[in-house]
């Protein structure tokens, strides 16, 4: 049954940010037959129009201005409602990121329809589309169906495999209206410093959490890092930690922080409530060093030490760096 | 001026994931032994952040606490009149049950128009079952008005509503003529705690009870009635297999046993 498919895509630096290049290929891969349209907002749309076919669309709308680059709900909005009435999607996806945490709902009011927000799954159930996203903290995921469309959902990143590369592909080109005006002024921005390795890329992340006792706690924590190498590890932190200020909010893995999904998540000190979970439990072995035997944690890793991580680190950390 | 606060009573997500069980019947979580409902509490937060701004403007702003749902919404509303919330409106009809986040900010969105004279609604960022994180937004887009969302610091001033928000990777601030929609996210601060006597004034603040008649809603427009999304299964997935607690005399020998599996596993 084929359906139209438009893809919200985010630029970075005038490259298909890599949820971008997931959300177009699940898009082929529910569209059936269908036309899968990208929308490219910002500096470089023009030049990112060949990615967005090797990538599996087969049309773009292209608005190439440097006013889309520090996103403004008024002005993406109006553009993308504008792509969608030429377009007339069945399903709209959309990443869940700063984008799309505003876009999506937005999006759902001005084409009255419904979204379902940071979606782990959007797949086709006898002809009608259905979206799976975790809720109650993480303990619980909730399939919807849609009674209205499209279907609108924010998607998590690395939710889905982006297709093999389409070299060489091509595809219709259609311009944007200008920049729409905005009730919005955007004052300032402060962003973190992109030093050394994201945790949301990394393949090891090592975590500290409110058992710590003390912002000092994460000195051990970075020294861990370090030993599994500082181009593989980086370091994260629950929210509680972050609420008292022990490490940066950047940093923070969770439900209400940065979703990760490491080869290797190194869990110090961390209960693992639900909403910690959330953040890491895509990952693909997680360990956990905690003093309490009942904490949850412990359910969701592979190797545990019960321990206190003040007398466990030490020597992991050496032994991480003599098997290194 | 005249603020307004979103407020909803939630199952206590400091339940232990152990407790958390659903009824797969009827989609809904089956309430723990021992765990009362709570105040979600990116909404305690975003009461924290209107009471701030009504303290530092120093004059008469009013803040009216909205909450949908039933017998339960009542201790919501308590908590915020206790927290310094001046009235509340508790929008109770059976017709609003079994809705979705699009329902749900039409009835507050009604509310709010309702009152007439509001300068600026406060929400939290999600509430903390559902984690939708649309209410906020959904009821901007149904009065018309800007929102900023996640919000860490908020203030306002000369008609104009001054956000700074959290982004993936920093902060940013933005300004928006009011009225205007703000939701706030845990980054705000920590909400005060209500002291006796002040919960006990709550109970003399006057609560007005609304249904869909009051707001001019058809209940085809609210409710399960009026929804949009559609939920066909709430489930526990299933959760990886045991762990392997590292066995050892002593840390140095269980971090070392730990490594050995790492290694065994090529992890390492």
């Amino acid at each position: 049954m084929a359906r139209n498919i438009l893809v919200v895509a985010e630029l970075v630096e005038g490259a298909l940010s890599p949820t971008t290049a997931e959300l177009i290929g699940q898009g082929t891969r529910l569209a059936d037959g269908g036309s899968v349209a990208v929308t490219l907002l910002g500096s470089g749309a023009g030049g990112a129009g060949s990615a967005a076919f090797e990538a599996g669309a087969d049309r773009v709308f292209s608005g190439d201005d440097a006013g889309y680059d520090q996103y403004n709900s008024d002005q993406w909005i109006a553009a993308v409602t504008a792509a969608a009435e030429q377009h007339t999607p069945e399903a709209i996806f959309v990443a869940q990121s700063t984008v799309g945490r505003d876009l999506g709902p937005r999006l759902a009011a001005r084409l009255n329809t419904a979204v379902a927000m940071d979606c782990v799954n959007v797949a086709d159930d006898g002809g009608a589309l259905k979206a799976t996203r975790p809720c109650y903290g993480g303990n619980a995921q909730a399939t919807y169906g849609f009674a209205t469309s499209p279907a609108i959902a924010t998607i998590r990143a690395k939710s889905f495999d982006p297709i093999e590369p389409r070299a060489g592909a091509s595809g219709e080109t259609v311009a944007l209206p200008a920049l729409a005006d905005s009730r919005t002024t955007i004052v300032g921005r402060e962003l973190a410093e992109a030093a050394g390795l994201q945790i949301t890329e990394a393949p090891i992340v090592v975590s500290g959490g409110r058992g710590l006792g003390g912002p000092e706690g994460f000195e051990l924590v970075e020294a861990l890092a370090a030993a599994f190498g500082s181009n593989r590890a980086a370091v994260g932190a629950s929210r509680a930690a972050c609420d008292l200020g022990w490490y940066p909010v950047s940093q923070q893995v969770g439900l209400t922080g940065k979703v990760v999904t490491p080869d290797l998540y190194v869990a110090i000190a961390i209960s693992g409530a639900s909403q910690h979970m959330a953040g890491c439990s895509g990952s693909k072995m997680i360990i956990a060093i905690n003093r309490d035997p009942e904490a949850n944690i412990f359910q969701n890793a592979k190797y545990g030490i019960v321990g206190d991580y003040k007398a466990v680190l030490p020597p992991l950390i050496e032994a991480v760096k003599a098997a290194g | 001026m005249h603020f307004v606060v979103c407020a909803k009573q939630i199952p206590d997500p400091e339940t232990p994931p152990s407790a958390f069980k659903i009824d797969a019947a009827t989609n809904k979580v089956i309430p723990a032994q021992g765990f009362q409902p709570v105040l979600s509490q990116f909404d305690g937060i975003a009461a924290e952040a209107a009471l701030r701004i009504k303290e530092s403007a120093g004059d008469d702003t009013k803040i009216t606490v909205l909450s949908m749902g039933a017998e339960s919404a009542q201790a919501a509303i308590k908590q915020v009149l206790a927290m310094g919330a001046d009235e509340g409106v508790l929008l109770q009809d059976p017709a609003f049950d079994g809705g979705d986040s699009y329902t749900t900010a039409r009835v507050l969105a009604a509310a709010i128009t309702k009152l007439g004279d509001v300068d600026a609604v406060f929400c939290g960022r999600q509430a903390a079952d559902w984690d939708m994180g649309q209410v906020g937004l959904l009821i901007a887009e149904a009065l018309g008005w800007p929102a900023a969302i996640l919000a860490k610091d908020v203030k306002i001033a000369d008609g104009t509503m001054t956000t700074t928000r959290v982004l993936a990777d920093g902060f940013e601030t933005v300004a928006q003529p009011l009225p205007a929609v703000v939701t706030v996210s845990n980054e705000f601060g920590e909400p005060r705690y209500p002291k006796l006597q002040q919960i006990m004034q709550a109970a003399r603040k006057t609560v007005t009870t609304q249904t869909h008649d009051d707001l001019g809603l058809d209940p085809s427009e609210v409710g399960a009635a009026g929804s949009r999304l559609k939920l066909e299964r709430l489930f526990i997935p299933e959760s990886g297999g045991q762990v392997e607690l590292i066995e050892g005399d002593t840390p140095a020998e269980q971090a070392r046993n730990l490594v050995a599996r790492l290694q065994a596993d090529k992890v390492l």
